[in-house]
């Protein structure tokens, strides 16, 4: 099963990163997704497996300079029940309550459910609303040298993401949202917990007066990676929302969404989801 | 095979010191290296809670989790719920209740449903409804077990 030459548990983030410079690592979080990987013959560890939970530099959730920061360890129970999120970005809280059971969200990590990239990977939805970006550091010319990308340009595939091999993600930032800022998530299942995501959608914005800006929407489990849904965010930009915008919205989310046909649903039920999903969600956007 | 680190925490009130593969997880070495069988081990991949533990408090599923990752952490097991021979309230309520059958989802599910009412003693039956989402029993229906939780809710424990 495996061959694992070299297990480290770095304190320090520096140090976490220089081993990453060796190469050969495999990185370990919450391990919730790693270990039925491996257990599944999915994947194989490397020489070095290195465990960062006691890296507490990547701990924590903090509000600096009108930007929030969530740190790569912060597990989805601790996002649910913080402060800062509940205020200012409850959006990430609805998702977290469609997440899995109490045991899982006590263990799974952001930055976990980040690099596994799954196209199903249900906290990048509200993260991509949000507008995200995740910090990637590595250690270069012997110093730590750290990078912003948006989360929207962060994957490429399945699995797949534009993180180098020696980089770790550290965090993920996004600035507070305006107080006009309303955020829905919608994750399909009769009851979403413990279930894979057959299609998620989320969608925000400032909605004042009647009129949506400013808005991102999102969707997951539709295509290769979680995406941003760009036709369906030029058809509501600035919009008075009202039945016809609305229309147009489902409209403009078919063009947006590339589901595949596949063991838990095929290519027409994703397609009729993401189509009442955007609908409910505006219509809540409207009653908000 | 792979290296094997040191490892120390507390198991149940006890400190362990034991040498551990490092890429065992924690319900394997519960169950084989330390021989406590209460924590069940069912699908190995996170979606039945028998395996539910205490980590520091809260409840994760040993499963999944890397024993190397235990290093200076509490562990609570069913076996660490009641004092010697003397069963522990929740556990006395599951009994009372007629909520257990087989019995093996029992010793996750129980741990799940004290760390509930510990963490919220004013549980209500829709909380721990979905507190015990992640915990699946073949046998009871859940009716009574729901029974059992709510019995012990406003009592001290
Ligand atoms: C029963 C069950 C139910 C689940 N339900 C859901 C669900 O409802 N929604 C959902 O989205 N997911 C779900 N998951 C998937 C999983 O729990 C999440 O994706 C979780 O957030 C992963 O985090 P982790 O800390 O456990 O990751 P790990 O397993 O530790 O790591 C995941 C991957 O990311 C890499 N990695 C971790 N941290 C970093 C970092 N900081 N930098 C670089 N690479 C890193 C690891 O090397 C690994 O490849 C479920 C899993 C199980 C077993
Ligand atoms: S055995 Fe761990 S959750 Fe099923
Ligand atoms: S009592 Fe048999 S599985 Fe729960």
């Amino acid at each position: 099963m495996s061959e694992i030459e070299k297990y480290i548990a770095p304190t320090k983030l520096a140090e976490a990163v220089k081993v990453l410079s060796g190469g050969g690592v495999t990185i370990v979080a919450g391990g919730t997704d790693l270990t039925p990987q491996i257990n599944e013959g999915k994947r194989r560890y490397e020489a070095t497996l290195m465990n960062i939970q006691r890296v507490q530099e990547l701990k924590g959730i903090s509000l600096e300079e009108g930007e929030i920061r969530i740190g790569c360890l912060a597990t989805v129970s601790e996002i649910w029940h913080n402060d800062i999120i509940a205020e200012c970005a409850p959006i990430l809280c609805d998702t977290a309550n469609c997440f899995a059971s109490d045991q899982i969200r006590n263990a799974a990590t952001i930055g976990g459910n980040i690099c596994n990239a799954s196209p199903a990977g249900d906290m990048i939805i509200p993260l991509l609303v949000l507008g995200a970006s995740v910090e990637l550091a590595r250690w270069k010319e012997g110093k730590m040298e750290i990078r912003r990308e948006p989360l929207n340009h962060f994957f490429k595939a399945p699995g797949k993401t534009i993180r180098l091999d020696n980089e770790l993600l550290t965090a993920v930032v996004f600035d507070k949202p305006s107080v006009d800022f309303v955020g829905q998530f919608r994750k399909s299942g009769p009851r979403p917990a413990l279930e894979i995501s057959t299609v998620t959608v989320g969608i925000g914005g400032d909605y004042n007066d009647g009129k949506f800006e400013n808005v991102r929407v999102a969707f997951g489990a539709v295509g290769p990676t979680p995406l941003r849904a760009a036709a369906t965010e030029q058809a509501l930009e600035g919009k008075t929302l009202n039945d016809d915008v609305i229309q147009a919205a489902v409209v403009a989310a078919w063009q947006d969404a590339r589901p595949i046909d596949d063991i838990r649903a095929t290519t027409w039920y994703r397609n009729h989801l993401i189509g009442i999903f955007t609908e409910e969600l505006l219509n809540n956007v409207c009653q908000n | 095979m792979s290296v094997k680190t040191e490892l120390e925490f507390i198991l149940n009130g006890r400190p362990v010191n034991i040498e551990v593969p490092v890429h065992m997880t924690v319900l394997a070495l519960l169950r084989e290296s330390l021989d406590l069988k209460g924590t069940k081990y069912a699908c190995g991949e996170g979606e039945c809670g028998a395996c539910t533990i205490e980590v520091d408090g809260t409840t994760i599923n040993s499963c999944l989790m890397m024993a190397v990752d235990l290093q200076g952490r509490e562990v609570m097991t069913i076996e660490g719920l009641g004092k010697g021979n003397a069963l522990h309230p929740m556990q006395q309520a599951f009994v009372d209740h007629g909520a257990v059958q087989c019995g093996f989802c029992m010793p996750g599910m129980i741990i799940q449903a004290n760390n509930l009412v510990k963490k919220n003693p004013d549980l209500s039956r829709e909380e721990m409804k979905r507190g015990l989402e992640g915990n699946v029993c073949r046998c009871t229906g859940y009716t009574k077990v729901l029974d059992a939780v709510a019995s012990v809710v406003g009592l001290k424990i």
